[in-house]
């Protein structure tokens, strides 16, 4: 579904991205998981269209959407949440989710000077689905407050809930359960599943959260100091040498993996 | 005061209240609506009183025209240059943010301004314009009543508008594009698109309140355009009015010009040697109600609040 090709990023004398090629299968929950600074938010923007890439090509469905802006991605099916949630604070929560189908024709001034009642009519669809989409989060009890006010796990859910206001095909999801207790965290897990399965969408993850990974992801790509350092499920990526040394820790071999690896740390990188 | 003259002083008051509560709800647009900080308000105003001035005067050899052409024209043509000057200003502005917008707008306002000045051809320069009248000037209807009414209708033809635009999903857009533009362009919306019909929207309101203006006062000079009278106070009115809330902006001009007019009558008051220090006690006087209003109540005398829903659930 999406084949990200040979992609590099360069800012100033950074290397956040190095030659980083994989693709996401569709109907798959592919996970990207690495330590802090390892390049995976960069990859995500590259992707999302925040800013193209120093080198490398981004293909969705074999259309080569390298560089195109987010709105454009949007149309094609491509969305993302944030690793921070980026809620609408001083709009309703039903509000957050009603900006966001598309073609809407109260979004064309005249016409909702002009044709007033097919612009009300067309919102009352909107909130037909807004009503599903509230209920499939279990966040229908704040449908009405603002957005500024909920907690940081359900800004979480309301992000995710964004993206099912349009028919997606593509989400990125940035670290969807930092922050977020464990009680809540599970209801994210499950609504991401739910929405592979049930309406086919097909995720790319990018989490620190081994659990989650490990429940959702297959497969999995390891990235660190901007490269891809190895792909598979979880479980084959346990035993991964390089893959313990940089990153999961776990269990008194992947504490050692890291402390041996602390001298190149001193020797320059950015930490 | 007798009792004509306190009926003509209030509906003096009133007519310029509605004047400046048009512009009110053009920043409203800008600023509370899509968070464009426009700081060069009075560029826009000043465009839309000389546009209707030199469309309807009657024909002057010391400026360009007058066409002597129908107050309605003449407000339609204060309309259309403001919108072409917002639609240069907001083509040039649309990617900046809004620090930036600040900036740039300001400078387009003293622009204005000191073009007004300079081109006598055009404008008659620092001697103004005069003689501009009001609708049914030399009618049984012409009175200041009946310009009161027409500018009433106005504000509420305006506030309808823009009300309704603040309710639909138009209105939506900018909102969620005001508090987070990352998530909005996530959302599908062109940013750029959506700024820039806001901006022109709120500069076209701006400049129907410049040639409301112009018919009120029925003289023009570059000096009415200055910062102080075209921006300051229009902001401090929408500020204190509510931000964001088309009644605000309403409610906040009258309030601030009744401060504004009632603190003339005092320093009036004052010996002819402290008339200087009068005006500049006036200036301070508002600068610290904007002080007290934002710090007792930030969010204005109306806060904003999202706008019921405009479709009945089914």
């Amino acid at each position: 579904m999406i084949r990200i090709d040979n992609v590099s990023k360069a800012f100033g004398g950074l290397q956040a991205v190095r030659g980083v090629s994989f693709e996401v299968a569709q109907g798959s929950i592919t996970g990207l998981i690495g330590p802090n600074g390892a390049g995976k938010s960069s990859l995500f923007n590259i992707v999302a269209g925040l800013f193209p890439p120093s080198s490398g090509r981004v293909l969705l469905d074999g259309h080569d959407i390298t560089g195109l802006p987010p709105h454009k991605l949007f149309h094609r099916g491509l969305v993302r949440t944030f690793q921070i949630p980026h809620e609408f604070s001083r709009m309703t929560v039903r509000e957050n989710l009603m900006v966001v189908p598309p073609g809407q024709s109260g979004e064309n001034l005249f016409k909702t000077w002009l044709r007033w009642d097919k612009v009300k009519q067309q919102d009352s669809e909107v909130l037909d689905r807004v009503d599903d989409v509230l209920k499939f989060l279990e966040i229908t009890h704040v449908a009405d407050e603002l957005a500024g006010n909920l907690s940081g796990g359900q800004k979480k859910l309301l992000d995710l809930g964004r993206t099912m206001m349009t028919d997606a095909k593509m989400v990125l999801l940035d670290e969807p359960g930092a922050g977020v207790n464990r009680t809540l965290l599970g209801k994210i897990r499950e609504a991401i599943l739910r929405l592979n399965r049930e309406r086919g969408y097909t995720f790319c993850v990018i989490e620190h959260d081994m659990d989650l990974i490990s429940a959702l992801c297959e497969p999995v790509h390891v990235m660190a100091d901007g490269e891809l350092i190895a792909s598979g499920s979880m479980e084959a990526l346990r035993q991964n040498e390089e893959v313990r040394e940089a990153y999961l820790g776990g269990g008194a071999s992947g504490r050692m993996g890291e402390t041996a690896r602390q001298p190149s740390t001193d020797e320059g990188e950015p930490s | 005061m007798e009792l004509s003259g306190i009926a003509s002083y209030l509906i003096s008051f009133l007519t310029f209240a509605g004047v400046y509560a048009v512009l009110a709800l053009g920043l409203n647009m800008q600023w509370g609506f899509t968070g464009q900080f426009n700081i060069g308000i009075a560029g826009f105003f000043a465009v839309g009183a000389y546009t209707s001035a030199i469309l309807t005067t009657p024909s002057s050899p010391a400026y360009l025209g007058g066409f002597g052409m129908p107050f309605l024209v003449g407000l339609a043509g204060a309309v259309i240059a403001s919108t072409l000057l917002g639609v240069i200003v907001g083509l040039i502005t649309a990617r900046l943010r809004t620090d930036y917008l600040a900036i740039a707008s300001i400078g387009i306002a003293e622009m204005v301004r000191l073009f007004v000045k300079n081109e006598d051809w055009l404008t008659n320069g620092v001697r103004g314009i005069a003689g501009i009248e009001r609708p049914f000037a030399d009618t049984l209807l012409d009175s200041p009543l009946t310009y009161l009414v027409i500018v009433a209708l106005f504000v509420a033809g305006v506030y309808f508008l823009v009300e309704r635009a603040y309710a639909s999903p138009w209105g939506r857009v900018l909102r969620a594009i005001r508090e987070n533009e990352p998530a909005t362009a996530a959302a599908g919306k062109s940013i750029a698109g959506f700024r820039l019909q806001a901006f022109v929207l709120g500069s076209a309101i701006m400049g129907l309140g410049g040639g409301l203006y112009a018919h009120f006062f029925g003289f023009l000079s570059p000096e009415a355009f200055m910062p102080l009278y075209g921006t300051f106070l229009v902001w401090v009115m929408l500020i204190a009015g509510g931000s964001g809330n088309n009644r605000g902006a309403i409610l906040g001009a009258v309030l601030v010009w009744g401060v504004w007019s009632g603190t003339e009558l005092l320093t009036g008051m004052l010996p002819s040697e402290h008339a200087t220090q009068g005006a500049a006690l006036r200036v301070l006087l508002i600068g610290v109600l904007l002080q007290v209003i934002l710090v007792t109540r930030p969010e204005g005398v109306l806060p904003e609040k999202p706008p019921r829903l405009i479709a009945r659930k089914r």
